[in-house]
């Protein structure tokens, strides 16, 4: 047999191949999968982390991530809401909210809130939004109509539905998507608020 | 080193370019170069990954029965696949969140499987190392080279660094799908140009 030849097919051998090609797959899997789940949780904790000092425009000096609970929209959806305090006292509420009606499906979204009800910002955590189109929603010329703005004494929707939000050009889907997710925040935080 | 070495090595960038001149992997070329800097890293990605693949399957290749190799070329082609995800996830967060939806469909890009089954099959290990660089950088240039283009166009800038003041409308189609076809096409024509093709 030449050298380059690869070996004859035979039901054993084939079978036998692909089992310890599965095999050898599957160990270097796990074991890249244990080294790295660490650092991939890290590196989303500190993600929500900064989201929330970059939503949060004043300062504060506890650790919002550690005191994170969960609270329930009027929907009985859970979020969690990550509490900011100053001296003790909480000066503001960040919400994990998300939406399934992005152009790309699910995307997760962090809203501030200061105690008036009113955004102080929002940041995207996950989407699998079109790079360039749908991505412009994270950026600072479509957020920042967002701050200090109250949902409940606005109309909240796109222009294209009537609202006062300008949509991202040609990217109303994933506008309407942001709104969407700040909504459902909005109705854990004036539930939660309620009960205060 | 011998000529034929050195023809492997280079191969691929120019006389059989995967993305002007193959047509290799359309999916990835068209769907992430919607700017410079994606189509950089899935360049960079595929390279990567097809350096790793064509080494694994050079050496396992005399192991491997004929009729099973096309399943085994897979399993090993999504298995490094799945490794660069994590470990871009693990140690290059930011790169991952723009490229991550894009990188399981490295698996299915069919200049890996291509190289694996042309070359990696039939070669040592250090000829298809060889063979990968110059694909997987003939890919990266292919893709870095589009998404300049519709980058410029579409969003007017270069690697997200903007030439245009606040009020500018780009031309947005570039960035819309079918602008990758149109602007691939002008690419092509530029080249075919320059090599001489009739």
């Amino acid at each position: 047999m030449a050298k380059n030849q690869p070996i004859k097919s035979s039901l054993t051998n084939m079978i036998l191949a692909l089992v310890i090609v599965c095999a050898l797959s599957a160990l270097v899997l796990g074991y890249v999968q244990q080294i790295t789940a660490a650092p991939i949780k890290a590196v989303k904790d500190n993600m929500e982390l900064k989201a929330i000092s970059e939503i949060i425009p004043e300062e504060f000096d506890n650790n919002p991530f550690a005191e994170r609970t969960y609270i329930t929209t009027s929907h009985k959806k859970k979020l969690m809401m990550y509490p900011v305090r100053r001296n003790g006292k909480i000066i503001a509420l960040a919400i994990k909210s998300y939406t399934n009606k992005g152009f790309g499906g699910k995307m997760e979204i962090m809203v501030g809130f200061t105690l008036d009800g009113n955004i102080s910002g929002y940041k995207l955590i996950d989407h699998k939004e079109t790079p360039g189109l749908g991505t412009k929603v994270a950026e600072k010329s479509f957020a920042d109509q967002f701050k200090g703005l109250n949902p409940s004494k606005v109309n909240f929707k796109v222009n294209k539905d009537g609202g006062d939000i300008d949509a991202v050009t040609a990217a109303t889907i994933s506008s309407r998507a942001v709104i969407d997710a700040i909504q459902r925040a909005y109705d854990a935080y004036s539930n939660f608020s309620a009960g205060l | 080193m011998s000529s034929q070495t050195i023809q492997n090595l280079t191969r691929g960038i120019i006389r059989e370019n995967p993305t002007f001149v193959m047509l290799l992997g359309m999916c990835p070329t068209l769907g992430v170069t919607t700017s410079a800097a994606n189509g950089l890293g899935m360049g960079l990605a595929t390279l990567f990954v097809l350096i790793l693949s064509n080494s694994a399957i050079s050496l396992v290749k005399n192991f491997i029965p004929s009729m099973v190799r096309i399943p085994c070329y897979i399993v090993i082609i999504a298995s490094f696949v799945t490794v660069v995800e994590l470990l871009m996830a693990a140690y290059l967060p930011e790169l991952h969140a723009q490229l991550g939806i894009f990188i399981p469909l490295i698996v299915v890009n069919c200049i890996i499987l291509g190289r694996a089954e042309a070359f990696a099959a039939k070669n040592n290990m250090f000829q298809s190392v060889l063979d990968a660089i110059g694909m997987g950088l003939g890919f990266t240039i292919g893709l870095t080279s589009l998404g300049i283009v519709r980058e410029i166009l579409g969003s007017y800038s270069v690697f997200g660094w903007s030439f245009a003041g606040e009020g500018a409308y780009p031309m947005l189609l570039f960035i819309m799908p079918p602008g990758a076809f149109i602007a691939l096409a002008g690419l092509i024509i530029l080249v075919n140009k320059l090599r001489g093709v009739k």
